[in-house]
């Protein structure tokens, strides 16, 4: 290791812009000739339109154009679709329902848009939007997934018959059944996930201008993905040929998921842009942010698990509803079957298992991946139950995992997932001993005496990331393959840009990726530059989600970097007059080992340009390109231990310690990855006490403002204990399983499992806010018991 | 959102029931009322502002009288729309009772917000709303308990 290498604490080269204020965010492109787009959007859930009158917003100064849904279709820009196909277990495909950027006939949620002003300024245009006269026919809503599928519930899309879009299983059920029928203990719990907004510090925006002349686009945009919108503007929403479409996704603030999808409002920009010869600005305000960004979650699941009499697990049953809302979004359909339930198994050896999905629509805005997406609710539901049994069985939780923990590997599970490494008991062993478990005994006795109640919980979190082998998502359905790509250019003088497919929107690729190639080649860190978001720049690639830039970005890179290397030294070998198995590259100098013979790294890269003296045969420059496909998901693991305090007075719970032991493969920065687990962790801690969004029966979203929707705040979590245990992944160059989820997906059954063992009743659901606790607490005549 | 009540305005059942049908004393009494029409025997058109939470917004609406039995009791459904702020729409049952030579009146009231307000406001729409109902009774009771006022009325109707 170098002391700016693969492990190095480098402090972030990018934060020095970001915390001066002068990073460059969508929102501060200006273009010539911009011009503001306002949206008008639906105050019901559910209302068919009967016209639009534009004539008052017209005629307001300033306003350029009112544009609607049906001019939109007119000229031919294409529904919104969600880009993977899940079969039902009829075989029947789901069923979507059409999505246009603006709404032609109905409007679905409160939020969806039935028309856009264009104007002079974002005020005017704000105005203007308000004096568009839309005339709804209120139509009756549901926002609840179990309302939306109970006979004569409003139906939202024609083709999708009471609102179900697809009916999915995965498992063997009769095997499953079976093993539940002969288990000797069985437990069952109805579990919620809670609906999350996601909350990125920069809302969303856009910024579309179109050249006439060059009949070409060019869109910045906060995306997580940029070519990927490129792929997807195009090929399906038809906006331009790729050729004529460039995406740029400057410095982004947070995505956490919501900034994957394409939205209605990037469609719109690009296409007003066109109408109006304008270059057309939107920026969502926080109010928007709250009704139109993917919200995350939102499951209801049943559940059995069964033990043998030797508390082995035999056979786990599964039947989850998930809430789409009133849209399929772009991988909306992944989260609840392919992120989800191929996750039951856990850290656990489970020979059956069966898990049934319903997918529905209801009135509320879409709901698609968010910081974990599937794994969450998986780990969730697998966590809560380990513990609620090993309460029934009376054994100790951690010894319940530990009888079950998988140890061989690989394993493969019986819901897809083949894990390939991993060591889930020493990462358990070493979080009890750094939570000091062995003294919580005498913690409670002291808490005890102060009138409050001590808890402890436990959760050993497995999650999938990478996504993953093309060919694998492709066979489930996947309408993309899920490589990644890089471009390595050695300059004349010896700097190096590398040119990524992945994006960077907190996660420190600029220190993180170029560390790598640093280590590589033993050369300053600031000599490296790492370039991405721009779809002129770089070349394709697949973007950052799923924990999926160290494990599969960087293998891209590291596969270049290896070309790089292979030409680096038959140039110095031809220059030197040496064999190229002698040729080693370190302090600046490529040499030839065991003499004195070196020539400096940048004298490699002139010799490249210059081509004066190259070998036979060979081509100038020294640039090389690789595309990097995953042989299989990598599988991040880990234990957490929540401890807290519950006042039965007021229910007010505090966390007092948050111990985690993670696996997470090789670690390029042990700084950042630190950071993406203390805000992963905060995120979950916001999910488990916090944070909820609400519809009321009329589909009105409630929860649309922080008045009312909770974020976690310093004073809400404690100081996290952050430890690895790490294995390495065998399935990519550098060993690396992923770090960006982990935190969100392992937190919250930690500190449910917590919070009821603190207050000795399991019927408390998330967020476990004080009122939800004390009310937890005076159900089951426990807070008594507390005085 | 539901909401009862019942006050007790010191004049002649008759009395009150004229005012609650007249739309000069109903736009003096509805706080925020800038403008108040009678359309037809049972139907009103009102322009309101009000100021719930952080959404302030002017409201036009209609309101519609059901069920009307002189003067005993109606149902009074109402619909405004304030533009991006969304909507609010309710309705409320009113029955007077004579008491003496005063007038206990009843009500039973259901309301229904949209859009901006129920994303901002929805916690402090049941406050706001018991306070705007208890600014109305307090001006109505104000009203026709002038003497003359009521007095006037009192005599218009027989």
């Amino acid at each position: 290791m170098t002391d700016q290498g693969i492990g190095a604490r480098v402090k972030r080269k990018e934060d020095k812009r970001f915390t001066t204020g002068h990073g460059k965010y969508t929102d501060d492109v200006r273009m010539e000739n911009q011009a503001y787009a306002a949206f008008v959007r639906s105050p019901f859930a559910h209302a068919e339109i009967k016209g639009i009158d534009k004539s008052a917003a017209e005629a307001m100064e300033g306003v350029i154009a009112v544009l609607t849904g049906p001019e939109l279709v007119a000229d031919g820009i294409g529904n919104i679709i969600c880009g993977w196909a899940v079969t039902s277990k009829d075989g029947s495909p789901m069923n979507m329902g059409a999505w246009s950027a603006l709404a032609t006939e109905k409007v679905r949620y409160v939020g969806d848009a039935a028309a856009v002003v264009i104007a002079e300024s974002d005020a005017i245009a704000r105005r203007a939007a308000e004096a568009v006269e839309v005339d709804y026919a209120e139509l009756p809503a549901v926002a609840v997934a179990s309302k939306a599928l109970a006979a004569g519930a409003p139906q939202i899309h024609d083709n999708a018959p009471g609102n179900l879009i697809y009916d999915w299983e995965i498992g063997d059920e009769a095997a499953t059944d079976a093993a539940l029928a002969g288990a000797a203990h069985v437990t069952e719990m109805e579990i919620t996930n809670n609906r999350l907004a996601p909350n990125p510090m920069e809302p969303r925006s856009a910024v579309a201008t179109y050249d006439p002349i060059e009949e070409h686009y060019t869109l910045y945009t906060t995306s997580q993905n940029p070519h990927v919108a490129r792929l997807v503007l195009s090929a399906f929403y038809q906006v331009a040929p790729e050729n004529k479409l460039r995406v740029v996704a400057p410095d982004v603030g947070g995505g956490f998921g919501s900034k994957i999808y394409i939205y209605p409002e990037e469609i719109t920009c690009l296409w007003a842009s066109m109408k109006t010869g304008r270059s057309v600005k939107w920026t969502s305000d926080r109010s928007e942010a709250f009704m139109t960004d993917a919200h995350g979650r939102d499951h209801v699941t049943t559940a059995k698990l069964g033990f043998d009499a030797d508390n082995r697990i035999v056979g786990f049953k599964v039947d989850t509803i998930a809430n789409f809302g009133a849209y399929m979004s772009l991988f909306s359909s992944a989260v609840p079957t392919y992120l989800y339930a191929t996750l039951l198994s856990g850290q656990y050896d489970i020979a059956n298992i069966h898990c049934n999905v319903r997918a529905v629509y209801t009135n509320t805005v879409p709901v698609d991946a968010y910081r974990g997406a599937g794994r969450p609710e998986a780990c969730y539901l697998v966590e809560r139950m380990m513990e609620t049994a090993a309460r029934e069985l009376g054994v100790e939780p951690t010894e319940l995992r530990r009888a079950n923990f998988i140890r061989e590997f690989p394993h493969q599970t019986p819901v897809i997932m083949a894990y390939d490494a991993g060591d889930f008991e020493a990462n358990l062993d070493q979080a009890l001993a750094a939570a000091d478990v062995a003294g919580f005994a005498a913690r409670k006795a002291e808490s005890a005496k102060r009138g409050v109640l001590r808890g402890l919980g436990f959760s050993s979190y497995i999650e999938a990331c990478g996504i993953a082998p093309s060919a694998a998502v492709g066979s489930l359905g996947a309408g993309v393959g899920l490589w990644e790509s890089a471009e390595v250019r050695v300059n004349a003088v010896g700097t190096i840009e590398v040119l990524t497919g992945s994006h960077s929107h907190g996660q420190g690729h600029e220190t993180a990726f170029a560390q790598v190639v640093a280590d590589r080649f033993d050369l300053p860190l600031d000599s490296i530059s790492i370039v991405h978001g721009d779809t002129d720049t770089v070349q394709m690639g697949m973007g950052t989600y799923g924990s999926r830039s160290g494990a599969v970005g960087l293998s891209a890179i590291v596969k270049a970097l290896d070309k790089v290397e292979a030409k680096v030294k038959k140039i110095a070998a031809h220059v030197l007059e040496a064999s190229e198995d002698d040729i080693v590259i370190e302090g600046g100098q490529v040499k030839v080992a065991g003499t004195d013979k070196a020539m400096g790294w940048h004298e490699v890269g002139l010799s490249a340009y210059t081509a004066h003296n190259l070998p036979e045969g060979m081509e100038p420059g020294l640039k090389e390109t690789a595309f990097y496909d995953p042989a299989n998901f990598t599988f991040p693991a880990g234990t957490y231990i929540c401890e807290v305090e519950v006042d039965p007075e007021t229910g007010v719970t505090k966390i007092e310690r948050f111990t985690c032991s993670d696996d997470f493969g090789t670690i390029i920065n042990p700084m950042i990855v630190e950071g993406q687990v203390h805000g992963g962790v905060a995120q979950g801690i916001g999910q488990a006490m916090l944070e909820q969004v609400v519809y009321d029966d009329d589909g009105q979203l409630i929860t649309g403002s922080y008045m009312d929707y909770t974020m976690p705040r310093a004073d809400d979590v404690p100081f996290y204990d952050v430890h690895h245990a790490s294995t390495t992944c065998p399935n990519n160059p550098l060993g690396i399983k992923g770090c960006g989820e982990a935190g969100a997906i392992g937190t919250p059954p930690a500190v449910i499992n917590a919070i009821t063992d603190a207050i000795g009743t399991n019927d408390l659901a998330m967020p476990a806010t004080p009122q939800a606790v004390w009310s937890a607490l005076q159900a089951s005549g426990k807070s008594m018991a507390a005085e | 959102m539901d909401m009862t009540g019942e006050f007790r305005i010191g004049a002649p059942r008759e009395a009150v029931w004229q005012a609650l049908n007249d739309p000069a004393v109903l736009a003096a009494c509805i706080p925020g009322c800038e403008a108040m029409e009678k359309t037809s025997d049972s139907s009103f058109e009102a322009t309101v502002v009000q100021k719930i939470g952080p959404v302030k917004a002017r409201f036009h609406g209609i309101v519609e009288l059901e069920n009307i039995r002189p003067p005993e009791s109606y149902t009074l459904n109402g619909e405004g729309k304030g533009g991006v702020a969304g909507f609010a729409r309710g309705g409320a049952d009113v029955r007077l009772e004579a008491d003496g030579a005063d007038t206990i009146l009843l009500y039973e009231a259901r309301a229904q917000v949209g859009g901006k307000l129920a994303r901002l406001g929805s916690r402090l729409i049941d406050s706001t709303a018991k306070k705007l109902a208890a600014k109305f009774f307090d001006n109505f009771h104000e009203y026709l308990s002038k003497e003359d006022n009521a007095e006037e009325k009192s005599a218009a109707a027989s």
